[in-house]
């Protein structure tokens, strides 16, 4: 189970203004934070605080500040493709796009990216018309994305399929069917594509959110996600990440799991 | 229509571990082993590296032991001297390391001090130049008392000591840290306590690179594939990057394979067994060439013709 930490995004206050200011120390703060938490990727949003003419430069400068703290791999979390591009450029170790919509257009511009990069890639199960409702048009998306790794040489391993999740109180209907692609993604390559989720999404705006996140994770985790965009400093969270590694036999049991699981 | 040869692609591989030390690190020996470094399963060449073969300690003991007929009589003499014992070993039946084990520290045998134990490793360490493993006796308490003086006595050998167990694994641990050894770690066919104690063992500041899985062999027909599946696992487990199990593996299969009544039953008592010369040596040497495929690193042994047809099995499996 991977960990990709979600707190370095200009939606949050200070890591706005950290942008707007040029001031690396907040989001070199929340770096090195999420790497003790358990992060094994750093998830990147420069988010709306920089206008959209400032964002290639402002990613280039977010990467480099980021990696003069930390060696974990980035998650690159933009719409802005050249913004992504200039963070690839900068990238010491193998990142993720985020994200790629099922859309042709796009999937143009960004498979051959990740194969330039030696990238990874989040694909979105939607297009220009939103997010479908049931399972199965969330997989009829997922499996163009499939195709699209195919035929552009990106090894399944490195396309990461979310089946986007909506907040429970609002779209509660979504829960469910986003459990069932879990599982049908798994079976449309061999070896099967990777899944995400934007786990916090599930609880936005619900009272204990915490308690919604960890308990909509370990059912997706048993459904087939192998990771989350999430809180890495949740640490409750990260617990049933660890606790579910050890009841799905993916790693081997030992008394001290919980540590073992946060150690580089 | 062609075919594709499948190779797995592992995200990590075994750690190596360094025996012994020469004298521009510290220790007399003339040469070091390194063991592990595999990143494939075991020697599967084509999808990954089989960096360092595996390789054989023969068992000295510093008490006449009593084994069967069959190994006595081709170590000869020397049994009573365990010096001249382990120059044998290495001159004449190509050990590759020097496994001593001090029974006689036993309080229900010999007792014999802690100072009398070092002196006798000492004696060994002058005898051969090759990396040393020294085990104690079987009580554990004396154990510690003599592994903590003979650790002192030989600072600077980076020898390989044992046993450090779930319930008694600090005072050993500490004195492989201060004077700079290698532990081995055992676990009673038990991959969980086999994980959890390296976990143990290094919180307390010793590194991986400094530890050995020792999980428990079986000998052949007595429980063999349990240790099997083990060790596999352990391998799989490392390739996969779980660091906690990725040390390489010592097999005390003399032991095991010897205490087997296959291994020393006459003829006559057990007709349909067929011929007891080539049985005692196949036994150990099948046990032994069992643990091989699933990953051992250090392999002790006792009979000189076993290791003997071990040491072909490792070359034609290395091409070495």
């Amino acid at each position: 189970m991977l960990i990709f930490g979600e707190r370095i995004n200009g939606m949050f206050t200070d890591i706005g203004d950290a942008l707007r200011n040029k001031d690396p120390k907040p989001i070199q703060y929340w770096a090195v934070k999420q790497q003790e938490g358990g992060a094994h990727y750093l998830d990147v949003n420069s988010g709306p605080a920089i206008p959209t003419h400032e964002r290639v430069e402002a990613y280039e400068w977010m990467v480099n500040v980021i990696q003069e703290v930390s060696e974990l791999p980035l998650v690159l979390d933009s719409t802005n493709y050249d913004a992504i591009e200039a963070g690839l450029k900068v990238c010491k170790r193998p990142a993720i796009i985020n994200s790629c919509p099922a859309e042709q257009v796009k999937i143009e511009r960004v498979f051959p990216m990740a194969i330039q990069y030696n990238a990874g890639i989040i694909g979105l199960t939607m297009d220009k018309k939103g997010i479908p409702k049931d399972a199965e048009n969330r997989v009829a998306f997922a499996m163009e994305l499939v195709a699209a790794a195919d035929e552009y040489g990106v090894p399944m391993e490195d396309l990461f399929i979310d089946p986007l999740i909506l907040p429970v109180n609002v779209a509660q209907e979504h829960a469910p069917e986003v459990l069932e692609s879990l599982r049908q993604v798994k079976m449309l390559a061999n070896p099967a594509p990777r899944t995400v989720l934007g786990l916090s999404n599930v609880s936005q705006k619900s009272p204990d959110r915490n308690l919604i996140n960890r308990t909509y994770m370990a059912m997706a985790i048993a459904c087939g996600l192998d990771a989350a965009i999430m809180d890495a400093n949740d640490d409750d969270l990260v617990d049933v990440a660890a606790t579910c590694q050890i009841l799905l036999n993916r790693s081997v049991y030992a008394d001290s799991y919980l540590k073992v699981f946060r150690a580089r | 229509m062609s075919v594709t040869l499948v190779k797995e692609k592992y995200s990590s591989k075994v750690g190596e571990v360094v025996l012994g030390a020469t004298a521009e690190q510290g220790g007399t020996r003339t040469s070091t082993i390194t063991v592990g470094g595999d990143s494939a399963l075991p020697f599967l060449h084509f999808e990954g590296e089989t960096k360092n073969r595996p390789v054989i300690a023969m068992e000295v003991t510093d008490v006449v032991p009593a084994w069967n007929e069959m190994i006595m009589n081709q170590i000869g003499d020397v049994i009573s001297d365990p010096a001249a014992w382990a120059k044998k070993c290495v001159d004449d039946f190509g050990a590759d390391l020097i496994y001593l084990k001090l029974n006689g520290a036993d309080p229900e045998a010999e007792n014999r001090s802690p100072e009398d134990c070092a002196r006798i490793v000492k004696d060994v360490l002058a005898a051969v130049g090759v990396p040393l493993i020294v085990e104690g006796c079987d009580d554990s308490e004396k154990n510690n008392e003599i592994m903590a003086v003979i650790a002192e006595a030989a600072t600077g050998e980076n020898l390989l000591i044992g046993i450090a167990e779930q319930d008694n694994y600090k005072s050993i641990a500490a004195a492989a840290m201060v004077h700079k050894h290698t532990l081995i770690a055992r676990s009673p066919l038990d991959i969980n306590i086999c994980k959890q104690l390296n976990i143990l063992i290094n919180e307390m500041g010793l590194p991986l690179n400094k530890i050995v899985i020792d999980p428990t062999v079986a000998g052949l027909g007595f429980g063999i594939e349990y240790v099997y599946s083990i060790m596999e696992r352990a391998r799989l487990g490392a390739l996969a990057n779980d660091k906690m199990l990725s040390m390489p593996i010592i097999c005390t299969v003399g032991y095991e394979a010897n205490r087997c009544k296959e291994a020393y039953a006459s003829n006559e008592e057990f007709p349909g067994w067929g011929d007891l010369a080539d049985r005692s040596v196949l036994w150990e040497a099948v046990t032994a060439s069992g643990v091989l495929q699933v990953g051992a690193s250090i392999l002790v042994m006792r009979n000189p013709a076993a290791v003997s047809v071990v040491k072909k099995n490792i070359a034609d499996m290395t091409g070495k």
